[in-house]
């Protein structure tokens, strides 16, 4: 078999791809990041990015609590974020468990929501900790119940234990059930991964093994998605684009709370991987009081005094 | 009967940024050195002491880990905060010691001017402590010095502010954090001074401020196994032997000073730690 | 472009100025005799006129600064000098805004990069020396050291605020007076800093500010009543002052021309190197004594950073340097734009492959793309000669006994950067390079405790940390 005719597919050919890529300074890294934070994004730039923001948005409901109830709200709130204001974009996808996923599916579609996907999250998420023949039928299960898109997460333990092809194997092997019926986001969980050159080897080995997004974190886990590693993941899909031409997804997901936060997340994408990669099929947002911040903005923007929550919907 | 009637100052103690009372509920009385009485103070207890241990702990690493100009600013705001309240330390120090106007007026100058001092070593002290040293080989190595953790202080007595400073500022300046046991029969100083410090962006549990007898206390500071240096400055030199015995169970580094402006009472609870690296292609 | 950014101006009016000034000697104004144009490089608008300083007035300054140290400096503790320069230190930090405003509409740097470097380091430094003021004794000084008394310091236009914060925090921390003389094209921040100098309460006379041209400096360099001189600038001139000095007792220090080698090793992360490539020829437009303008690149892995780079140098956004996105601000002025332009046309001249990043240039104002040359070797003029602009002249290597040799095979040495992963390699090639101040996986890092300062021609002695403060103080040697 190849992968992108870069790997065989072998322990062997994994490592040693995985092994030459260049290593990361932290330091630098870090500084780079910090420097794009630094933009001022104003007016017109503002407006759009606020939209933009809101389009890339998986609106998420990942709790032990969760009930029908609240995945039909958090459904509506998608698709139509502000009632009082149908200009404001419906965000990128929704979510959820995925025994919740048949659920918001039935929703959508009754609300005229069909072209919003819902996403589930799957392979015994958030932990990854469950035998392959339960990760899969989880994967089946979502699809089969509405998933458009699968959040998978990787076995970090395998990962950090070096046995490298057993993360790779199992993406193929999640791949594979997805087929062409949904796409598949392949989560690292950065911040149990630590190291930015841990970051950038996953990265590569999620890509080579077929994912179509790679997205930082459950969410479950602190630290998230922070701007140095979302920067080491732009650069690799800006270079596996570069060996592969094939344009890789990036979705950064936890502790993006704050509009702020959000135009960050764009800057940094735009000054690294591109311009190509500023829409929905290759940039999203994984969060949940992301939104309303996003509305509170764009309400300031529109009438030019400071909003207050108590003008958006809590779901 | 003539002039409204002063709202007295409740004396509590300073742990974690708060201002908690001693879980023991326990008091005692503060008399000027006329014997007139001024405040019941907290008689703090072992298990204050404890929360204080906790609090240094986990702040330490944060205040390690800022930069030596960042330390030092922070430093240099605790002595404008305490210039700021000048009169209100010289009035307190003069009600406690008998000390003239003028006199308690100098003392709180000095405890500015130490605070300034020692403010100012927090990003020079490792250029003349650290070095690198020319060994034998094909290998760069240097030394650098490091703050020690929690450091535990008895505060003295006689200078009841400046004494104090003298002993918190030179544990702080380097990165370590601390607990300090205020003198036991003039700790108003000590106690207020965490009003300076709250309003310095010092971070919440890198200092904290006890008040209650040191000799139920002393003991407790000496053999407390996460407590890694003792300042006992303040404790009767009849004491320090016995200190020295129950600090030996984790190896406390412990020292008694008589000098209040020297850098040998930050290096006293510093670690060096020397690093080898090889020179080659 | 999708993702365009609207513009996002600072605001001028946290500034305010005057549209003439003086010198400030002895703790006031004093009007000048005759005045010459300040202006933006980055539109030619005329900002203020300046005061052009005659003899007359160097020898009032002088005669203030002697005044002052002999009356009140000298007879002030350390304890107390110190807190003067906390104080400067902390109404710097008060002002900060407009500092860094000023310093970009009177120099054409990018707003973030006076906000962000320039008026903090500023700040920074006079908090670092203030606090030396009271601990010479422990500095590792000669103990029979004193202050020389009145030092003249005369400071170039590429970091006019930093480069009077280098000068003046370690002169007063001493116990020096100083007579300082801001480059011409960019004295208002200096201006600025006499009237913090006002508020601190500094004593009459321990600073005094002459503003003026090349004549002004040499008056003051060949003042008898002046006791020490301090200059950055160019080696030329600096040479100029060293001979002047020479016949006399002034002592002198010369922080001057740099050539730097930036060296990258095949085993280098590649974009952070990338980054530190960027940023150690186009910070600062590229006017920086101690720029990495010679790239050298490991031949292995050379095509590989030559086209990232080129990627990243299209990102570079030119424009107006009030701008907060801005990256790359004006040339400080038509003078500094004819030598730059003069020197890339010899590096085309001299056949090697120029590429510029493509931006659309201001028409008004002192403008220059970043631009890189390939194809370069030791014998090219812009692999010799410092161009003090955006222009990066890219040479390779394949061992590392050959790049160290590339690297030191020039009059100066100031500056070197390593980009590796490899500690040892990173130990080894510092050891080997003959640079005042190397960086490894960083550039352009400056701090207050940390020396800097060149060898061979790049100057003499050093500035900041303890190193630093020997140069104020009269020691045994000469």
């Amino acid at each position: 078999m190849s992968f992108y005719g870069l790997v065989d597919g072998s322990d062997s050919s994994l490592r040693n791809y995985l092994k030459q890529l260049p290593g990361v300074d932290q330091v630098g890294a870090e500084a780079r990041a910090a420097m794009l934070a630094t933009r001022s994004i104003k007016t017109t730039s503002k407006a759009w990015a606020i939209d933009t923001a809101i389009s890339m948005v998986d609106l998420t409901t990942l709790e032990g609590a969760d009930t029908p109830g609240k995945v039909q709200a958090l459904c509506s709130k998608a698709f139509r974020p502000d009632p009082t204001d149908l200009t404001v974009p419906r965000v990128g996808a929704v979510c959820v468990y995925n025994d919740m996923v048949g659920i918001a599916r039935q929703h959508l579609d009754s609300i005229g929501a069909q072209e919003l996907p819902v996403a589930a999250v799957s392979t015994a998420f958030p932990s990854g900790r469950a035998s392959m023949a339960v990760k899969l039928q989880d994967t089946e299960d979502a699809i089969v119940a509405g998933a458009a898109e699968i959040d998978m997460v990787i076995d970090r333990g395998a990962f950090l234990s070096g046995r490298l092809i057993e993360v790779f194997e199992e993406i193929v092997a999640i791949r594979e059930v997805c087929g062409d019926r949904a796409h598949l986001k392949v989560i690292l969980e950065t911040g149990e991964l630590v190291t930015l050159d841990n970051v950038r080897k996953a990265s590569y080995l999620a890509m080579l093994a077929g994912a179509d997004f790679i997205k930082t974190s459950t969410g479950k886990v602190a630290p998230a998605a922070t701007a140095p590693v979302v920067l080491v993941m732009l650069e690799a899909v800006r270079d596996f684009y570069d060996l592969t031409k094939v344009r890789i997804g990036v979705k950064p997901a936890g502790g993006i709370r704050t509009t702020k936060d959000a135009i960050k997340q764009l800057v940094l994408v735009n000054e690294t991987a591109g311009p190509e990669w500023l829409n929905p099929s290759l940039f999203r947002i994984g969060a949940s009081a992301l939104l309303n911040d996003l509305l509170m903005q764009r309400m300031k923007m529109s009438d030019g005094y400071y909003a207050s929550p108590n003008y958006v919907t809590i779901d | 009967m003539s002039g409204r009637l002063e709202v007295m100052k409740t004396y509590k103690l300073y742990i974690n940024g708060a201002f908690p009372r001693t879980e023991s509920g326990r008091s005692y009385e503060i008399t000027s050195n006329k014997g007139e009485f001024l405040a019941n103070a907290c008689l703090a207890s072992r298990k204050d002491l404890r929360d204080a241990v906790v609090a240094a702990r986990t702040a330490q690493p944060g205040w390690a880990k800022a930069t030596a100009y960042n330390r030092g600013q922070i430093m240099y705001r605790i002595a404008e905060m305490l210039e700021g309240r000048s009169d209100q330390f010289a009035q307190e120090i003069s009600l406690q010691t008998g000390a003239s106007a003028k006199e308690s007026l100098q003392e709180v100058s000095d405890s500015v001017d130490l605070l300034v001092w020692y403010a100012g070593w927090s990003d020079k002290l490792p250029s003349l402590a650290g070095s690198t040293n020319p060994v034998s080989g094909p290998y760069y190595n240097f030394t650098v010095p490091e703050a020690l953790g929690v450091v535990g202080a008895i505060a003295p007595t006689n200078k009841p502010l400046l004494g104090f400073v003298a002993a918190v500022a030179p544990i702080l300046v380097s990165g370590n954090t601390a607990v300090v046991l205020a003198s036991s029969s003039a700790p108003l100083s000590a106690i207020s001074f965490a009003e300076v410090v709250a309003t310095s962006d010092l971070p919440n549990g890198v200092l904290n401020i006890l008040s209650g007898q040191q000799s139920e206390l002393a003991p407790w500071f000496a053999s407390h196994m996460d407590i890694d240096g003792l300042d006992i400055s303040g404790l009767p030199v009849d004491q320090h032997g016995a200190v020295k015995e129950a600090g030996v169970e984790n190896l406390k580094r412990i020292s008694s000073f008589q000098a209040t402006a020297e850098p040998g009472r930050i290096l006293a609870f510093m670690e060096a730690k020397t690093i080898w690296h090889p020179i080659g292609n | 472009m999708i993702f365009e950014y609207a513009a996002a101006p600072e605001s001028r009016s946290v500034v305010k100025i005057d549209p003439v000034y003086g010198h400030f000697i002895n703790g006031k104004w004093v009007n000048g005799s005759s005045h010459f144009n300040s202006i933006n490089p980055a539109t030619e608008e005329v900002l203020s006129q300046i005061a052009l300083g005659t003899a007359a007035d160097v020898d009032a300054a002088v005669k203030a600064a002697r005044n002052a140290f002999d009356k009140s400096w000298s007879k002030l503790s350390g304890r107390e000098r110190g807190k003067y320069l906390f104080r400067i230190a902390r109404i710097m930090q008060e002002r900060a805004r407009e500092f860094a405003v000023l310093e970009t509409l009177d120099n054409g740097k990018p707003i973030r990069e006076s906000r962000d470097v320039d008026v903090p380091l500023s700040a920074a430094h006079f908090f670092y020396h203030a606090g030396w003021a009271d601990k010479l004794e422990y500095a590792g000084v000669d103990t029979t050291t004193a202050p020389h008394g009145v030092v003249g310091q005369i400071i170039p236009w590429n970091f006019p605020l930093l480069m009077l914060a280098w000068k003046v925090a370690p002169a007063l921390a001493t116990g020096n007076t100083v007579v300082l003389k801001p480059a011409e094209t960019t004295s208002l921040t200096a201006l600025l800093f006499a009237q913090v100098c006002q508020q601190a309460g500094l004593p009459d006379g321990v600073v005094n500010i002459v503003t003026g041209d090349g004549s002004t400096g040499s008056a003051i360099v060949n003042h008898p009543g002046i006791d020490k001189i301090a200059f950055t600038g160019s080696t030329e001139v600096g040479k100029l002052i060293a001979r002047a000095v020479a016949p006399t007792n002034k002592s002198l220090t010369l922080e001057l021309g740099g050539k730097g080698a930036n060296i990258v090793f095949g085993d280098a992360a590649i974009d952070e190197t990338v980054e530190g490539i960027v940023n150690g020829i186009f910070f600062n437009q590229g006017h920086v004594c101690c720029a990495g303008s010679r790239l050298i690149l490991q031949e292995s892995i050379a095509d590989e950073v030559l086209e990232k780079l080129k990627r990243r140098m299209d990102k570079i956004r030119v424009g107006d340097p009030l701008d907060k996105n801005t990256d790359l601000g004006a040339i400080n002025s038509a003078e500094q734009l004819a030598k730059i332009r003069e020197l890339t046309a010899a590096g085309e001249a001299e056949g090697a492959g120029r590429w510029s990043a493509n931006c659309e240039l201001p028409t008004n104002g002192f403008w220059f793309a970043p631009t890189i040359f390939t194809g370069v070797t030791q014998a090219h003029r812009i692999a010799r000669e410092e161009i003090f602009g955006p222009v990066l002249s890219v040479l390779t290597f394949r061992t590392p006994a050959e790049v160290i040799e590339k690297a030191n095979n020039t009059p100066f040495g100031l500056s070197a950067g390593i980009w590796s992963e490899k500690g040892s390699n990173i130990l080894w090639a510092t050891q080997q390079l003959r640079a005042g101040v190397i960086w490894a996986n960083t550039f352009n890092k400056f701090d207050p405790a940390s020396p800097f300062g060149g060898y061979k021609e790049s100057g003499w002695g050093r500035e900041g940390g303890r190193h630093g403060l020997s140069a104020y103080l009269k020691g045994s040697a000469k």
